[in-house]
């Protein structure tokens, strides 16, 4: 299993029945895969439709249904379709249970920032600040370290997507939950030892005297 | 509703340095021919309001590359580099506004509202500048609302006094923009008689539309 299947497995196992969820573009999109349908889950993308279903086959696809990242996508049974309004009208009014964001950087106080490099890379927030100030719970699934590089610092030095303290960092080495003494150290990736993960986090880690591994 | 207008005729309507509200989200439900048309009559100065900027040869996209754009308010340019190229050489003023905040501006502005109250953007680069208002103990950013001397509107159907559907995810900003700009022009997809349209499908009501794009085949 590769690091970003490990991810979305693990992010995956957050999700309720019945929930309203919101997926970012990228590996956060992944985690779709891993939810069955049984489940009665409904993704939404903030472009405009609750309930996004899977690719449309070869030849099927329709230019009036995409999603946030503008790829063609289908609708499952149940789906609504909404304005801008509406749709931004759930994520900050609190009627979204969950969102799951990549992330460039987390710090200590859970803070995340995910939309700017100054000088390098300026694409704009998007919908990122909504819902990270908006859902009920903001799930951070990324890589652990970026180019040998630790993502989660004291604090953080890139731009800030909100004040609010996110809820869950999932990550390919481990789980870690903020909270207000800290970060958590929660769980660990198969056949990955705690010092391998102190040893790629720049922040500080409240270790507990278990820390089990991802059950996946 | 004022009439139809060929595409050229309405790109004459609209000024150099006229602002616009444009519809669409990475040009799904952005008026192609209306774009296509201020394209070819070299439009110069706009400013642009606008979720974003789609990519280079779609929807938006070919207003930035035309050079027609000096100012932009959206909240995403990541997927056309021209635009990022732009704003970084100076010829696009970029305002980066998050999408919530985008279109609940809009809407204040369409709505007659004084502006919208929203914890987004608190303690960020979004604050800057802003006025603090604390409402019952919470904080929100006060943002103001967003007009525009023209909205341009992408819809799936129109009948014949200026009703308006759209199609799954290509409303998105077309709604609200229809209510924020002085003069409305819509470009649908199809047209269609009165009576077409049920009055519970009807999304943006033809009291608030100007002109309508004629089809093709005219």
């Amino acid at each position: 299993m590769d690091a970003k299947e490990l991810i979305a497995r693990r992010v995956a196992q957050e999700i309720r029945p019945g929930m309203l969820v919101n997926l970012g573009i990228g590996l956060p999109s992944l985690v779709a895969n891993f939810v069955p349908a049984q489940m009665g889950v409904f993704f939404q993308a903030e472009n405009g439709v609750i309930g996004l279903g899977a690719r449309p086959p070869e030849g099927m696809q329709d230019p009036h249904l995409t999603d946030a990242g503008g790829g063609f996508v289908s609708a499952v049974p149940g789906a609504a379709s909404i304005d801008s309004a509406m749709s931004f009208g759930l994520i900050r009014g609190g009627h979204l249970d969950m969102t799951v964001l990549g992330g460039l950087q987390v710090d200590e106080a859970g803070h995340l920032a995910n939309w700017k490099v100054p000088g390098k890379m300026v694409p704009g927030m998007g919908g990122a600040m909504d819902l990270v100030t908006g859902a009920a719970r903001v799930v951070v699934a990324m890589q652990h370290v970026a180019k040998g590089e630790p993502k989660i610092l004291p604090v953080c030095t890139l731009p800030l997507t909100a004040r609010r303290r996110v809820s869950l960092i999932v990550t390919d080495l481990a789980v870690i939950e903020p909270s207000d003494a800290g970060l958590m150290l929660r769980e660990r990736a198969p056949g990955v030892p705690v010092e391998a993960i102190l040893n790629a986090t720049s922040a500080r880690l409240i270790v507990p005297e278990t820390v089990p591994e991802m059950q996946l | 509703m004022k009439g139809a207008l060929s595409p050229q005729a309405a790109a004459e309507l609209i000024p150099d340095g006229a602002s616009l509200i444009i519809g669409g989200f990475m040009a799904v439900g952005s008026p192609q021919s209306l774009i296509d048309a201020l394209v070819a009559r070299r439009a110069r100065g706009l400013t642009v309001i606008a979720n974003d900027t789609a990519m280079p040869g779609k929807g938006i996209g070919k207003l930035i590359s035309a050079g027609a754009v000096t100012r932009l308010i959206a909240s995403h340019i990541g997927l056309n580099p021209e635009t990022q190229a732009r704003m970084i050489a100076g010829d696009i003023d970029v305002e980066l506004c998050p999408q919530g905040t985008l279109i609940e501006r809009i809407r204040a502005g369409g709505m007659g509202l004084g502006g919208v109250l929203t914890p987004t953007g608190l303690g960020t680069e979004v604050e800057d500048g802003k006025q603090v208002i604390e409402v019952d103990g919470q904080r929100f950013l006060l943002e103001t609302p967003l007009r525009a001397d023209f909205a341009l509107i992408g819809a799936w159907q129109a009948d014949y006094v200026g009703n308006l559907c759209y199609m799954l995810t290509a409303q998105n900003f077309n709604p609200m923009a229809a209510l924020a700009g002085r003069t409305v022009i819509a470009e649908p997809e199809s047209i269609v008689p009165v009576g077409v349209i049920a009055p519970d499908s009807v999304k943006t009501p033809g009291v608030l539309v100007d002109h309508l794009l004629v089809r093709p085949a005219h």
